[in-house]
Parts: C-alpha cells; structure tokens; sequence
C-alpha cells in the first residue's frame, strides 16, 4: 500500500473516531450552539412559511451521480430533502423536489414517500421529479418548473456547474428566495452571485445538522472543524519548514 | 424505524468497496469490482426510470388541465422521435447524429448564449443586494480577468496582464483549495454517516 493510501486510511479512520467519540460526548451533554449560518436561517423561516401560507418549498438536488465524487452531495440533499418533506408535508402544497440525474430521482421520491407515511399523508411521485438528464436541459426543466408553480423558496443543495445561473434567475424573476451550495468550484462562483444566500464550501454539508437532523449529524460537524484545525496547523508548519529551507 | 434490510445492505456494501480500496487483499479487491459493476448497472436501469419519470410528468400535465402544455408537448414529441430513431436505426447512425448535431447541440448553444447574459445581469443584482467589500472584490476580480482573457481593442494595459497571471497563480488557487478541502471534509463525513447508517437516504420508514 502506498504512502498516499495509508494517509488517506488513517484520516478515514481518525474522522470515524473523532464522530464517534463527539456523538458518545453529546449523549451526555446538550450541544453547543452552532455558529450562525444565514441561509439556514432563512430555510428555517421559509420552511414556517410553507406551512402557514401554502407556499411551496423546491429543492433541487442537482446532477450528482450515485456512483462518482459528487454523489455525497446528492445525499446530503436527499437529507436535507427528508427533514423537510417532515416538516412541511401537511401543509397544503408540500415541498417538490427536482433532479437531473435517474437514481437521485429515484431516491427523492422514496424521500418524500418516507416524509408522508411518517406524517399518515398520501405520497404523490409528482413530488420527486426528473426535469432533464443533460446538464442544460435539466436546468431548463427546472426553471420552465419554477415558472408554472407558486414557490416560495428555491434550495439548491446538489451538484451543480454554470447552469445553475438560469435556475437562480428564473426564482428571482418570481421573486422567491434562493439559498444553495454545491461542490462544484465553477458552480459555487455561480451560486456566490446568483443566490441569495450562497453556502460556501463545507457549509453546504451541515445542512443535516441545522436542520436537526440528528445526533451524528452534528458530531461530523465537529469532527470535521477539528479536522480543519489539524489542517491548518499542518499548512502552517509545512509553509514555516519551506520557509526556513527545511522541506 | 427504518427497514433494517435497506440499512444492513447499504452498510455492508459500503464497508467492502471501502476496505477494498485501501487494502489490496485479492477477495475484498474482486468483491469490490463485483459490487461496482453491479452498481453500474443499477445506475443504468435507474437512467431508464429517469426518462420514465420525465414521460410520466409530462404525460400528467398534459391530460391535467395545466397551463403551459405547449412545453409538455415539445417535450413528449422530441422523446419519442428521438428514441424511435435511435432505437430503430441505432445511436450513432447519420439519422440519429443529425437530432444530435442539428437540435441538440444548437438548442444548448443557445441556451449557453443565455447563459452569459444572465451571469452579467447576477453580478450587476449582486451588487444591488449586498453592495459591501468583498462584492466589489469578487465582481472586480471577475472584470480583470475577462479584459485580460482577450485583446480589448489592441490596447495593452500596463499591469494588468500581471495582474491577472497573480490572481490565477495565487488568491485564486488559495481560495479553490481552501474550498476544496472543506468540501472533501464534508464529503469524508456524509460517506461516514451513509456508512454507520446514520444517514438512510432510501427505504421507507
């Protein structure tokens, strides 16, 4: 086994402790307050709304595939996706979800099947839609969707490039609110001036944990700001050794 | 509580292909590929239930009284030519190339040309809602690097071909990497949570 693979093994490893060992702490204790994201403070008020005034909440999980990189981002939605399907699914238009990919569209409506069993409320698969299979054409299903329905809220959480723009801009010209985070590079300069409450890198994989998800969402949470602070440090030293002709 | 089958499943599918990445011991390796190419061609059949769903949607809206029925049309019409054609004639065909070729690639184009305008129309509505520094930083980066990207007029600015280089080799490689570790770190712990079925994005309750 190489040098990189072991790294790779034991980082695995270290961040499997870290949750564990976060999540046995927090059985005990009530969690500290997580610092304040806006746009989960925004998709909190927006979810309150769907409820009280009908709006209806879109979530659009993008294109990720199950089996590549990006398909941890389609998870993360899909959770995202579950938390609030329970949470507004009685209301009388309950949350859609759109997607750009097969197995994602599959899985978002065994979501929100999932959401209206628990709530004893009748699923409809109109709820967990395929707007398009390419990335233009998905955006233009989505958008020609945004348009014929009354949103109140677009939250694009998904694996998303350039196109994103005209999902973003078709929202605003209907004046809804647009929150999103993707782990695309091109995608999240998009989403940064497009969106209205743009999540930025790591952010987007806490939508579990402001949520409420759960309690192993919100140990990852910590697990991964340790981790960070481990990476910093390394960075750090590694800059301070090159710096002094060590390295 | 969700079915534990969908949970043990997921779980002990997860921890084989993983383990089989990092260590190379034959069974676990073979188990590995087994698992993947069964995977692939879930993902296939799930492409197929993708183009069932876009169907079946549309379908719906056409024999509903909705508005807008002219896109739903569009779309039902262009499936079923499209699959006829490379489903009768094959995918690679002239016949089929020419959908490809002549619709396809032409109506993304446009699409793409959209694309920019929109863009700019977001950086000016950026700058409207949240007129503070580090907007003025970022549509003034997007502004340098595009004068540089091609020859405004012939003229030749003093600095700024510099200018540019520096910003690519330096703030922005910085700020991409800062980036793409938090997103691997977001990553590590979603697969960590699907994998101690923390998570269960599939299976009723």
């Amino acid at each position: 086994m190489s040098a990189l693979y072991i790294v790779a093994f034991i980082t695995v490893l270290v961040f499997f402790g870290l949750m564990l060992g976060v999540a046995f702490i927090l059985r005990r204790r009530e969690a500290p307050r997580l610092r304040e994201i806006p746009a989960f403070k925004r998709l909190h008020r927006a979810i309150g709304l769907a409820v009280e005034d009908g709006s209806r909440l879109h979530i659009s999980l993008g294109r990720g595939q199950m089996l590549s990189r990006q398909s941890a981002i389609g998870y993360v939605g899909l959770s995202i996706l579950d938390r609030i399907g329970r949470s507004t699914s009685i209301s009388d238009r309950p949350p859609v979800a759109t997607s750009g990919e097969g197995s994602l569209g599959i899985l978002s409506q065994d979501s929100q099947r999932a959401a209206a069993k628990y709530l004893g409320v009748e699923s409809d698969p109109m709820w967990g839609r395929v707007t398009g299979l390419t990335p233009l054409s998905y955006a233009a299903g989505t958008l020609s969707f945004i348009e014929e329905e009354e949103i109140g809220a677009n939250l694009l959480i998904g694996s998303f490039g350039n196109e994103v723009a005209l999902i973003t801009d078709a929202a605003e010209r209907k004046e809804g609110i647009t929150l999103g985070g993707t782990d695309n590079l091109t995608g999240q300069a998009v989403m940064f001036a497009a969106a209205q409450e743009p999540l930025i890198g790591e952010e987007t994989y806490a939508g579990g944990a402001y949520l409420g998800a759960g309690r192993m969402h919100t140990a990852s949470l910590y697990a991964q700001d340790i981790l960070r602070w481990v990476l910093i440090g390394l960075i750090l030293i590694g800059a301070l050794l090159k710096l002094f002709g060590v390295l | 509580m969700k079915n534990p089958i969908y949970a043990a499943v997921a779980i002990g599918v997860g921890l084989v292909v993983l383990v089989g990445y990092f260590l190379q011991i034959d069974l676990l390796v073979n188990l590995r590929i087994i698992l993947l190419n069964w995977a692939t061609i879930l993902i296939a059949v799930a492409l197929l239930v993708g183009v069932v769903n876009l169907f079946t949607v549309h379908w719906r809206k056409l024999s509903t009284d909705q508005p807008d029925k002219i896109n739903s049309i569009a779309l039902l019409v262009g499936l079923t030519i499209t699959l006829a054609v490379s489903g009768w004639f094959g995918p690679t065909t002239p016949i089929s190339l020419w959908i490809f070729n002549y619709i396809q690639i032409p109506v993304e184009a446009s699409l793409m040309a959209l694309l920019s305008v929109v863009l700019i129309y977001a950086g000016v509505r950026l700058l409207r809602r949240k007129p503070n520094l580090l907007t003025i930083t970022f549509i003034a980066t997007a502004v340098v690097i595009l004068l540089m990207s091609g020859h405004l007029f012939g003229i030749d600015i003093p600095g700024l071909a510099a200018l540019r280089i520096w910003i690519g080799k330096v703030p922005a490689v910085a700020g991409a990497r800062g980036i793409l570790l938090g997103v691997s770190l977001g990553i590590i712990a979603a697969g960590l949570r699907i994998l101690m079925g923390a998570d269960r994005p599939y299976g009723e309750n």
